[in-house]
């Protein structure tokens, strides 16, 4: 297609919408985004990637990356005004993914032209997902104590080590982890290095949750030879090539709690699973004043997601911390859960996965796997625990024990 | 995006540097203990509030065609946001509030009567609203009946908040209509004050309407508004004193988190155990909740949003709740020297808890934005 990023404002618009008008199918307008690459949301598949792969031509989906990276080369503005024609049109970026999400903005700051060329491209266009290898069973909450070994074979790296919580390992087609390059210092002996999940010696195991399923991996590396220019960086730099990483996974993490909250309109579930009285107000006075603490909070919170998107339109530096974001947006979330299984009383108590939840409705099986789901959103990206030492130590320069 | 929560211009960015200079230097917190010495009566040094009309805070909310300076109200609650830092005792929200009902709702007659004084800050004016233990508008019982041509005010207003020295009461009524409000001269005749001693310092009175007669040109607005008029006032009012209250909370967090650097015990700075250092990070996370709602609901007012009442909601609620518990927590981390008199602890202690209660209290609002989201 043509290049539209040099046209004016009023004229980027009119093609914006001119395009959308002849390339959106009508039946997927109002339907969700995709929250990972993995997941088929709602809409006719074929529509999907139909949509999918017209999208994936103009690199809207990374829409200020550099063209030659398979981006936008959009200006802030410029993907702004597409953000606001895609809501206008009831259409949405169909691509997502880890790789989009957090290795893209880190491999543009810190990777070479090389490995800019070869990977940014395919991920802009949502053909090959990416997955995190950083957790270990030893290293959760101190990630820095990760022992995968990665030694130096001359013409290669040589991997060996088990990795864990590897959302998404068993579909993925590449991995970004982190291993050890040396022993003499704990952050200084790591090195960020990108995998092919096809190599040999790489095996992946899902592990089941709480809530009956999952997409979560154990990844296990033995003798993993890895070519000598997939490491990104500086040897034994790592670990602030990695940190970048986690940086913008908690910014789009905690933007993503925000974006799923709203699909569940809990006033409504509250009305018909609790009733209400002669004024319309909820019957249950005492689980109305805690519903209205949540919305409350959830109010708040959305706001504060505005406030940081404004102040970094602006080029402020964003006064909310991403750790305090992260807290806040994980326990607006897990209040909702345990907001909606209350309301929902014996319905709740629906397990869906042996006789698909005979006498429970989709609705009430989804809230009650939503409610187990998101105990893990206090844990993963760095638990709340990390997010708060963080917050004291960085933000509010408190001094170490 | 649709952007709820602007960035300040360059204009507010200067107002509100210019504020905070001026309240670091002419309104440290020795000024409140001055004024617990030495104008308990008043409820605020009136040498303060004249630099403050000096310099055209007083003028604020009100438009450049009404005689005032037109900043909006976004500009208001950054003023506050400084004042309420060092805890600053002045009739400024009051005042800004029965302009806004002057503006809203005043005839010609009427804003040319007050609004110069008020905007010049020769006079300052106090909203003669609370009656019962809680704020309660719609309750509203002192009566106003028609007397003649004018009216005929009976009743007891209490606490009545910067009563002290109020050249002009905006008293809400009952009528045969409903809920209006008046326009009543502190020295009317039958209008009596009687201070009272608040835990905040501030000059709140009881003042009581015995007889009360006031002409017909008293009435604000259409007899059967006042309530929505007094609403849309008291929206004002709240989303503002939100703003003060963050600005208490700001800066009784950042004293705090000195104390918890500097202060030693088991040889270590208490600030380096992590009981303490998740504490402070929760509160750092309460306070940014609501300086968004705060700056939402003031630039709600700005844009005339009809969601306005509820953000203003939100802004008081998580204002009343994020100061308190500031506060409490600043007390409680600086241990037994945070008990004393002599520490500032105390003093933003009590603040919270009269702001809190000032215009609706955390419970009030948070049943008020249950009820206007549906539930």
């Amino acid at each position: 297609m043509q290049d539209l990023s040099a046209l004016t404002p009023d004229a980027f618009r009119a093609a914006l919408r001119e395009w959308l008008a002849a390339h959106f199918p009508a039946s997927l307008r109002g339907l969700r985004a995709p929250t990972n690459g993995h997941e088929q949301p709602p809409g006719p598949p074929e529509d999907l990637a139909a949509w999918k792969g017209r999208f994936a031509e103009t690199g809207w989906a990374a829409p200020c990356w550099p063209q030659r990276y398979g981006g936008g080369g959009l200006s802030a503005a410029q993907a702004d005004m597409l953000a606001e024609e895609l809501t206008a049109a009831g259409a949405f970026n169909p691509i997502a993914g880890l790789g989009l999400m957090m290795l893209g903005p880190t491999l543009l700051e810190y990777g070479n032209e090389a490995q800019k060329l070869r990977h940014l491209p395919p991920i802009a266009r949502g053909e090959l997902q990416w997955c995190q290898g950083f957790s270990e069973p030893g290293a959760g909450s101190d990630l820095a104590a990760l022992r995968m070994r990665c030694d130096d074979m001359g013409d290669h790296w040589l991997l060996n080590g088990q990795k864990i919580w590897t959302s998404y390992a068993h579909h993925s087609d590449w991995c970004f982890a982190l291993a050890r390059t040396s022993t003499e210092k704990k952050q200084g002996g790591i090195s960020f290095l990108l995998v092919d999940m096809k190599t040999p010696g790489i095996e992946v195991r899902p592990i089941k949750l709480i809530n009956g399923v999952s997409h979560f991996c154990e990844t296990f590396f033995t003798d993993v030879k890895v070519p000598k220019d997939c490491l990104v960086g500086e040897v034994n730099g790592g670990w602030s090539v990695g940190k970048r990483l986690l940086q913008h996974e908690r910014a789009s993490l905690s933007a993503l709690r925000g974006a799923n909250t709203q699909t569940w309109d809990l006033t409504d579930i509250a009305r018909r699973y609790c009733g209400t009285d002669a004024q319309g107000r909820l019957a249950d006075a005492d689980l109305r004043s805690r519903l209205a603490d949540h919305l409350l909070g959830e109010h708040a919170y959305r706001l504060t997601l505005e406030r940081r998107a404004a102040e970094e339109e602006a080029g402020i530096t964003p006064s909310t911390p991403v750790s305090t974001l992260k807290n806040i947006g994980s326990q607006v979330g897990q209040r909702l859960g345990e907001l909606a299984v209350e309301m929902l009383g014996h319905q709740s108590l629906g397990w869906a996965n042996d006789d698909h939840g005979v006498g429970y409705s989709d609705e009430e099986l989804e809230l009650t796997s939503l409610w187990l789901h998101s105990k893990c959103y206090t844990i993963y990206g760095g638990s709340q625990e990390v997010q708060n030492n963080i917050t004291a130590r960085r933000e509010l320069d408190l001094p170490a024990a | 995006m649709n952007v709820h929560v602007p960035i300040p211009s360059d204009e507010q960015a200067m107002l509100r540097d210019m504020a905070a200079g001026w309240v670091r230097e002419r309104a440290p917190i020795a000024a409140l203990r001055q004024l617990r010495r030495e104008h308990l009566e008043l409820g605020f040094d009136p040498a303060l509030y004249r630099d403050m009309a000096a310099m055209g805070w007083a003028g604020i909310v009100v438009p450049e065609a009404d005689g005032g300076f037109g900043f909006g109200h976004a500009s208001m609650g950054m003023l506050a946001e400084e004042l309420g830092r060092n805890l600053v005792a002045s009739p400024l929200i009051s005042a800004a509030m029965v302009a806004d009902a002057l503006v809203l709702g005043g005839n010609a007659a009427q804003k040319q009567e007050w609004l110069p004084r008020l905007v010049a800050g020769e006079a300052h004016a106090a909203l003669a609203l609370e009656e019962g233990t809680r704020h309660d508008p719609a309750a509203t019982a002192l009566t106003a009946r028609r007397d003649g041509e004018g009216w005929l005010l009976e009743g007891i207003k209490r606490p009545v908040f910067d009563a002290g020295g109020a050249a002009l009461l905006l008293v809400a009524a009952r009528t045969a209509e409903g809920i209006s409000l008046f326009l009543c001269p502190g020295d009317a005749p039958g209008v009596s004050k009687a201070p009272l001693r608040q835990i905040d310092s501030r000059g709140a009175a009881t003042v009581t309407f015995t007889d009360c007669r006031l002409p017909a040109t008293a009435l604000l607005g259409a007899g059967d508004q006042g309530l929505s008029l007094l609403e849309q006032v008291l929206d004002r009012g709240r989303a503002v004193l939100a703003a003060e209250m963050l600005g208490s909370a700001q800066q009784a967090f950042e004293t705090t988190i000195e104390y918890l650097k500097t202060r030693v015990q088991f040889d270590q700075p208490i600030g380096s155990f992590q009981a303490l250092q998740h504490r402070a990070a929760d509160m750092l996370g309460e306070l940014e909740l609501t300086r968004s709602a705060v700056q939402a609901a003031l630039a709600a007012v700005d844009a005339a949003d009809p969601d306005m009442p509820r953000l203003a909601s939100l802004a008081k609620a998580l204002a009343g709740r994020t100061f308190r518990k500031v506060a409490q927590e600043m007390v409680q981390m600086h241990g037994g020297i945070g008990m004393t008199d002599e520490h500032d602890a105390g003093l933003y202690l009590k603040r919270a808890q009269v702001a809190d209660m000032t215009w609706g209290n955390l419970a009030y609002h948070r049943d008020r934005y249950a009820r206007l989201s549906g539930i």
